[in-house]
């Protein structure tokens, strides 16, 4: 997330990276390949307590690689991740095909989600929270995309967690259905204040609510503000520029409405942003703005 | 009055089917019908082994079974075939093997239909006894680990990710499905070992709405399908295990088709 380059795909040198001491997750220097196929390489990073970050790429880029690494669900070839002690984490997964054979309702599919010893009533408090009244007698093979994917998000907050790790999690729902769900993400944030890691291969509406992107192709090519890396040339020729429009209508209530008029108010300050400091939430970290040079 | 053979044939098969409801369930929901079927023909060189070395038969086809679980984990290590085509490979090689093995170990006279198909009526007490603590040990695990095993079949990777031990619970599942089968081998054979766990399960499907209530249906038609087949194996003078697997099959069947005419209008 640190490297001061002006081209996304070069590989370069670049400074050691200083993880913040009081990050959630980090990873450092994260390699994996399949066969001869490098998948990722040298990919680090961290999480502090209450920051969004959302992981972009193009298809293939490895972003579901590196959350299942972050997860530990599978090891890399190099490289390390470490979690505070006690760490709770949400996780949504990209990938949900309930087999049919298996009858569940919903309820049932979330209760086995909760943590030891905790009431089952919050279940109900959890589907409401998240807009799926009702919805707990159902099979949860015979939802829509939508209500599955409330569902699963249900599931993630039912872990009461201190970092919700979402991978695309709009998949499977319509254009407005996005919107509504990524509103959602950002209210139940705002609310109970859990880190986010989202991880998008689109992003019109995403980055608007993030405190970061990273912009992944096999390694981390960009990151920063959302503003500094939506005006980035390596961004808009990555993904385009439709979705300078899409950030105007999705933007997140609180979060950076002044870019809306258009207004410059990152300081495009250059490569030198490297020192950690205190991080706040909702707020950009200055030695992401490196990507703004 | 009941003769004691009949009775035998009727107790093995009901504790075959206490035993296979759960496992036959979860082996469905895990998509696992295929390693079953090649632990089972694995099950031969056990067949093998036993009448080689004078070992109880059980035991070797316990032995074998867990050999292969643990041959087909280390293959699907690759990822360049799917693992169904890893199992068969397996599946035929085994059996081949132990064809060659049952001929070579213990002569050409050995009749393999025995073991191949079983003989339900040829239950003595002592395999009541051995069906019987398999059953309680395989349950009593059952229930210690159904809530990790039934998160694992919801979703492998949600379940590891919140802390569920994936590998350590796969490979006790594993381990109490090498046992089932082993003892169903003993009592249907090795081509119809599978079928109890399997068969019921699928029948049981379109009338459950919880994990629970398939299992309780999937005993209950097995133990109907155990009647029925054995009440016609004696009337018509019929092979025992194949009749109540027929049974089974007859059920599923017509419970997928009721399932589809329901649904489709």
């Amino acid at each position: 997330m640190h490297q001061p380059s002006s081209s996304c795909d070069a590989h370069h040198d670049h400074p050691p990276i200083v993880l913040r001491p009081d990050a959630l997750l980090s990873a450092e220097g994260l390699f994996y390949s399949r066969g001869s196929r490098t998948i990722l390489s040298d990919v680090t990073l961290d999480i502090v307590a209450g920051e969004a970050i959302t992981l972009i790429g193009p298809n293939g880029a490895g972003k579901t690689t590196l959350v299942r690494l972050l997860l530990g669900l599978d090891k890399p070839d190099r490289g390390s991740v470490n979690r505070r002690p006690g760490l709770s984490v949400g996780y949504v997964p990209q990938r949900f095909d309930i087999d049919r054979a298996l009858p569940i309702t919903v309820g049932r599919f979330l209760e086995l989600g909760l943590a030891p010893r905790v009431h089952s009533s919050v279940i109900t408090e959890a589907l409401s929270e998240v807009g799926a009244d009702g919805l707990a007698q159902r099979q949860l093979s015979l939802l829509s995309g939508g209500e599955l994917q409330r569902v699963l998000l249900a599931r993630g907050l039912l872990r009461n967690p201190q970092l919700l790790v979402l991978d695309e999690p709009v998949r499977g729902v319509d254009y407005l259905g996005e919107a509504e769900l990524y509103a959602l993400i950002g209210k139940l944030r705002d609310e109970r204040g859990f880190a986010v890691l989202m991880v998008s291969h689109d992003l019109h509406v995403v980055m608007g609510s993030s405190d970061r992107v990273l912009c992944l192709n096999r390694h981390i090519c960009c990151s920063g503000v959302p503003t500094t890396v939506a005006r980035h040339p390596e961004y808009e020729r990555l993904f385009g520029r439709r979705l300078a429009p899409a950030f105007a209508v999705y933007e997140h209530h609180h979060d950076h409405a002044h870019d809306l008029s258009g207004r410059s108010i990152e300081p495009a300050s250059d490569s030198s942003g490297g020192a950690a400091d205190t991080p706040t939430p909702h707020k950009a970290h200055p030695r992401d703005e490196d990507v703004a040079k | 009055m009941i003769e004691p053979f009949l009775l035998n044939a009727f107790l093995a098969s009901v504790g075959l089917a206490v035993l296979a409801a759960p496992l036959g369930c979860l082996v469905v929901w895990n998509r696992m019908a295929y390693f079953g079927e090649a632990i089972a023909h694995a099950g031969l060189m056990g067949v093998a082994l036993s009448l080689a070395f004078q070992v109880d038969l059980t035991l070797s086809v316990l032995l074998v079974a867990l050999a292969a679980a643990v041959f087909v984990l280390a293959l699907s290590r690759q990822r360049v075939v799917p693992i169904d085509s890893v199992l068969g490979l397996l599946h035929h090689g085994a059996l081949s093997l132990g064809i060659i093995a049952t001929g070579a170990l213990s002569g050409p006279s050995v009749d393999l239909r025995s073991y191949l198909f079983g003989d339900i009526y040829a239950v003595v007490p002592s395999d009541l006894y051995w069906l019987a603590g398999t059953a309680v040990l395989v349950l009593g695990a059952l229930v210690w680990l159904w809530q990790p095993l039934l998160r694992i079949a919801v979703h492998a990777e949600l379940a590891a990710a919140e802390g569920v031990p994936r590998q350590r619970i796969r490979a006790a599942f594993i381990i109490l499905m090498a046992l089932a089968v082993a003892m169903a081998i003993k009592f249907v054979g090795i081509l119809l070992a599978v079928a109890f766990l399997i068969v019921p399960a699928v029948a049981a499907r379109p009338f459950a709405t919880t994990p629970e209530r398939m299992v309780v249906i999937a005993l209950a038609i097995a133990v109907a399908a155990v009647v029925a087949g054995l009440y016609g194996s004696w009337t018509w003078d019929l092979p025992g295990g194949p009749s109540i697997v027929l049974a089974m099959a007859l059920a599923a069947a017509t419970s997928l088709f009721w399932v589809g005419a329901r649904d489709n209008g």
